[in-house]
């Protein structure tokens, strides 16, 4: 669990659920600052392969992560459809490129199950928890493995 | 709002490095041949105004030092002592042994004895003063504690006068126990001091106190505290003081030494000093209290600026018996001091005003200024940024609506530019500080490395209020300090050689900066040997840097003192010469957007002159096209740019080939590919490459699409937001709202592949 979760209500938690490569996720929606749509980033060189690049965010330069290049999942063409969520976690922001926003569910804190450890499967390491919502899973995604890695070279 | 002890603690140690400054200005002065008395009272005060200072916070270590000096300097100010140059040259470097003490003691560091002790030694024996172990232990104990809970918020003022030290006060009952303890011994000599301290006194951590026991120091005293003005408690006013004192002082000092006793708190109280005179001490005058009551305060932060002026010698005004010593308390009711006390004080005045000059301040006024935050001017200056590029992409939309260039939508826009520049230049001026600081420190760079190589040097600086950008000076201050030691240690003879030279043995460094064309222009110059060409020539074929038969003009061979791992002296001395030199300073500047160049003449001295950008928020660079993608080149790091013929393209190796310049090879970079945008391409003729000048001298050709503008853009940090990006220094955002991002072309060449043949498979996304 990040730390937001922690913090949050304890009877329930508001979350933003989205898709991204045919499968549901879902991000605290307190870590969300804003909803909008996709724009042409500029790549940067010599960048991991799951960031999209940089794009202008009212004079700031914010870093797109191709959020399901990241997670390992099938990646659709780039389509002007795309959304970009940006979240913010400890002063750091960045924007998640998905294929498009679902919901916003309240979640009461004991549906939340923790994943099942499967370790072939690299998408463990990005989902907090688990929980169902009319019958569909939604995955709770850790911001903190999702974000660029900070602070040192990225080569 | 934290810890107000924290807070008077900062804008202590902020007031002490203004001090400082103004003691290595005053010194200068002195050194410089100036003996005004005004000169010399302002060094005395920038030492006695740190230690009265470090005094209230307990700085030990600091207020025995400061104390020292400012016992050598008062022989001075008083004319007893009279400094030669050597002198001032100590004072210098107590000066300086006293900002270690101050910034040691803001750290919370200490400073060894092994460097206080030898300079306060030195000025002892120079001034002649004997050690006063006695008098420097008055000075310790007076910590003021602040540990108290007030509660609340008090405007970042501890409230002094509630201290529990108030106990340790004469009051009402204790009067007569005060009296037996400081009994007078008879003797018709001495003072008879009246001190009704205001509120600001308090506030700037003043303690009455320790004041009474410097006065014992001079002869015997009797003290007695008028209470009478003291409310009831529900009508005290905790920050409000409320007593005040009347010493009897029998001493044999003259009265000059009396009233030095209160110089600290001058202007922060009601002062009266007058003879005893033989007659008995006048009945305690009735004083009223300068706050008569607590709902009509008056506002000392008023009085304590102000100046206090002299009064003529003449008898003073019945209506304002008090003014020579407090003439801003004119609000307060002080006109009933009896007949007695007046003509006393009317009698002593002309001696006090001829004894003690009072110089509040500096004598040249200073500017007003104000302190604001640093974060506000970022912000202040980011948002102009935004400004700037919005207009940009403001006037793309115009141009793209196909609006004629003379409707007036597009004069209206051409105004807005014109402001939006004007903003901008405003803003940075706003970050920008005199040059000033940085000189001051090189001043001591002088001092000090000139006494390690045994060399007579004397620093020059020009246009010190040169108004820079603060983190330029910040950054600037190693590679000058390096450049002024290696004029001292290289660039200037010794003293002998100087004067077989037919030059004054005392060596000249001149430090000066300048506006220069929309850039700062800051010059070393020595007036020594200049650069040895044929050494250096020599000395580089030696180390193998260039080849032994290179044909070199007298400025290529200056620039050779920039290579790596060059280093002329034979003997390696303390201060410089350990092969980490120049190239360091070239690097450190050219990060900054700076060029540096050298200018030698044989016999005459050589000249170092660093040309630095206004500021570091904007930068001038080339827009470029590779891959799709738009890139920012600094403007300063090209040198020229051409397009490639058959004839100049060479193949080298299997994956490189070099461009044949003017008979020079340089290797071809594919900017596209070295970024991972794309694969080599397969022919370059035709292409465009900017040649970039490294900062070792080499160069390197950049093959890159297109060419689409020269443009000042706005420096947006990439680390921040994302990381650092290998060959990449920072973001901009274009006139359409994309990003772009700036080269970093020393990193992007030192880490260069080269490769511009073989098909790679594509590499942009590999992790």
């Amino acid at each position: 669990m990040t730390d937001n979760e922690k913090q949050t209500d304890a009877t329930s938690i508001e979350l933003l659920s989205f898709r991204v490569g045919g499968q549901d996720y879902s991000v605290d929606i307190m870590s969300v600052r804003e909803i909008r749509g996709s724009a042409r980033a500029t790549s940067l060189p010599h960048a991991p392969f799951f960031v999209k690049g940089v794009i202008n965010l009212r004079g700031t330069v914010l870093p797109i992560i191709d959020l399901a290049a990241r997670l390992g999942l099938q990646t659709g063409e780039d389509t002007e459809r795309n959304v970009i969520i940006v979240v913010d976690l400890g002063g750091r922001t960045a924007g998640l490129m998905v294929d498009a926003v679902s919901d916003i569910l309240a979640i009461p804190s004991e549906e939340m199950q923790p994943p099942p450890d499967l370790a072939a499967d690299d998408a463990r390491t990005f989902v907090s928890a688990l929980t169902i919502v009319d019958g569909r899973m939604i995955r709770i995604l850790d911001l903190e493995a999702v974000m660029p890695p900070q602070g040192e070279e990225v080569a | 709002m934290s810890d107000p002890m924290a807070e008077i603690r900062a804008s202590f140690f902020i007031e002490c490095e203004e001090l400082l400054e103004s003691l290595q200005d005053g010194l200068q002065m002195m050194d410089d041949g100036d003996t005004d008395s005004e000169t010399i009272n302002v060094v005395f005060r920038a030492v006695h105004s740190i230690k009265g200072g470090a005094g209230a916070f307990g700085l030990d270590d600091l207020v025995r030092f400061a104390h020292r000096f400012e016992t050598a300097m008062d022989e001075v100010r008083t004319g007893r002592f009279v400094p030669d140059a050597e002198a001032i040259r100590l004072f210098f470097a107590c000066a300086d042994i006293l900002g270690d003490l101050v910034r040691a003691a803001r750290d919370e560091e200490t400073v060894s004895e092994d460097i206080t002790g030898p300079a306060l030694e030195k000025i002892d024996v120079l001034v002649g003063l004997e050690e006063e172990e006695e008098e420097e232990l008055d000075f310790t104990p007076a910590t003021l504690s602040f540990d108290l809970d007030i509660g609340g918020d008090l405007g970042g003022l501890p409230n002094l006068p509630d201290l529990p030290d108030l106990s340790t006060f004469p009051t009402a009952s204790e009067t007569e126990d005060e009296i037996t303890e400081f009994s007078p011994v008879g003797g018709a000599k001495g003072f008879q001091v009246i001190f009704k301290p205001e509120d600001s006194l308090y506030a700037s951590g003043n303690e009455p106190l320790y004041l009474f026991r410097a006065l014992r120091d001079l002869g015997d005293i009797s003290v007695v505290c008028k209470c009478s003005a003291l409310p009831d408690l529900d009508h005290l006013n905790p920050d409000t003081g409320y007593l005040s004192w009347v010493v009897t002082v029998h001493t044999e000092e003259a009265e000059l030494s009396v009233r030095e006793v209160f110089e600290f708190v001058d202007g922060l109280c009601l002062l009266e000093i007058s003879p005893l005179s033989g007659r008995a001490p006048a009945a305690l005058p009735d004083l009223p209290p300068a706050i008569s009551a607590p709902a009509t305060p008056p506002k000392p932060e008023q009085a304590a600026p102000t100046p206090l002026v002299p009064s003529p010698p003449i008898i003073p005004d019945i209506e304002m018996p008090n003014a020579p010593a407090a003439p801003v308390v004119k609000s307060a009711p002080i006109a009933s001091v009896s007949d007695d006390a007046e003509d006393e004080f009317s009698l002593s005045s002309p001696n006090a005003t001829s004894g003690s000059t009072k110089t509040t301040g500096t004598p040249t006024q200073p500017r007003a200024t104000v302190r604001v935050d640093l974060e506000r001017i970022d912000r202040l200056v980011n948002l102009v940024g935004e400004l700037v590029i919005n207009q940009a992409m403001l006037s793309q939309s115009v141009a793209e609506a196909g609006l004629p260039p003379n409707s007036p939508v597009s004069t209206g826009l051409e105004e807005f530019l014109q402001l939006t520049r004007d903003i901008q230049e405003s803003v940075m001026m706003i970050r920008a500080q005199p040059i000033k600081s940085l000189f001051q420190r090189m001043g001591r760079i002088v001092r000090e490395s000139s006494a390690s190589v045994g060399k007579e040097v004397r620093l020059h600086t020009d246009g010190e209020n040169t108004e820079v950008d603060k983190t330029v000076i910040e950054r600037l201050a190693d590679p000058l300090t390096h450049m002024i030691r290696n004029a001292v240690d290289h660039g200037l003879e010794s003293p002998e050689t100087r004067l077989a030279a037919g030059k004054p043995r005392e060596g000249h460094v001149t430090l000066t900066a300048q506006h220069r064309s929309g850039r700062i222009v800051i010059e070393v110059a020595d007036d020594g040997a200049g650069i040895n060409r044929e050494r250096v020539k020599e000395k580089a074929i030696e180390k193998g840097l260039i080849p032994a038969d290179a044909q070199l003009s007298e400025s290529d061979i200056d620039n050779l003192l920039f290579l790596p791992g060059f280093s002329t002296a034979s003997a390696i001395s303390n201060l410089s010469g350990r092969g980490v030199g120049m190239d360091v300073v070239r690097s450190s500047i050219q990060s900054l957007g700076g060029r540096i160049n050298i200018t030698s003449q044989e016999g005459k001295g050589t000249t170092f002159s660093i040309s630095l950008p206004l500021t570091l928020a904007v930068l001038d660079g080339m827009v470029v096209r590779v891959a799709d993608e738009t890139l920012v080149v600094p403007l300063n790091a090209i040198l020229e740019t051409l397009t490639l013929t058959d004839g100049d393209l060479k193949a080298l190796g299997p994956e490189t080939h070099v461009v044949q310049i003017r008979g020079g090879f340089v290797p071809l970079l594919d900017l596209g590919a070295e970024l991972g945008y794309r694969s080599p391409l397969d022919s370059y003729v035709g292409g465009i490459v900017l040649l970039i000048g490294q900062e070792d001298g080499n160069r390197a050709a950049l093959a890159v699409d297109a060419i689409e503008d020269q443009r000042q853009v706005v420096i947006k940090g990439l680390e921040g937001s994302y990381g650092r990006v290998p060959g990449i220094a920072a973001a901009t955002i274009l006139g359409d709202g994309q990003i772009a991002l700036i080269l970093d072309p020393m990193d992007l060449v030192s880490q260069a592949s080269g490769r511009t043949k073989i098909r790679q498979p594509q590499h942009s996304l590999v992790g």
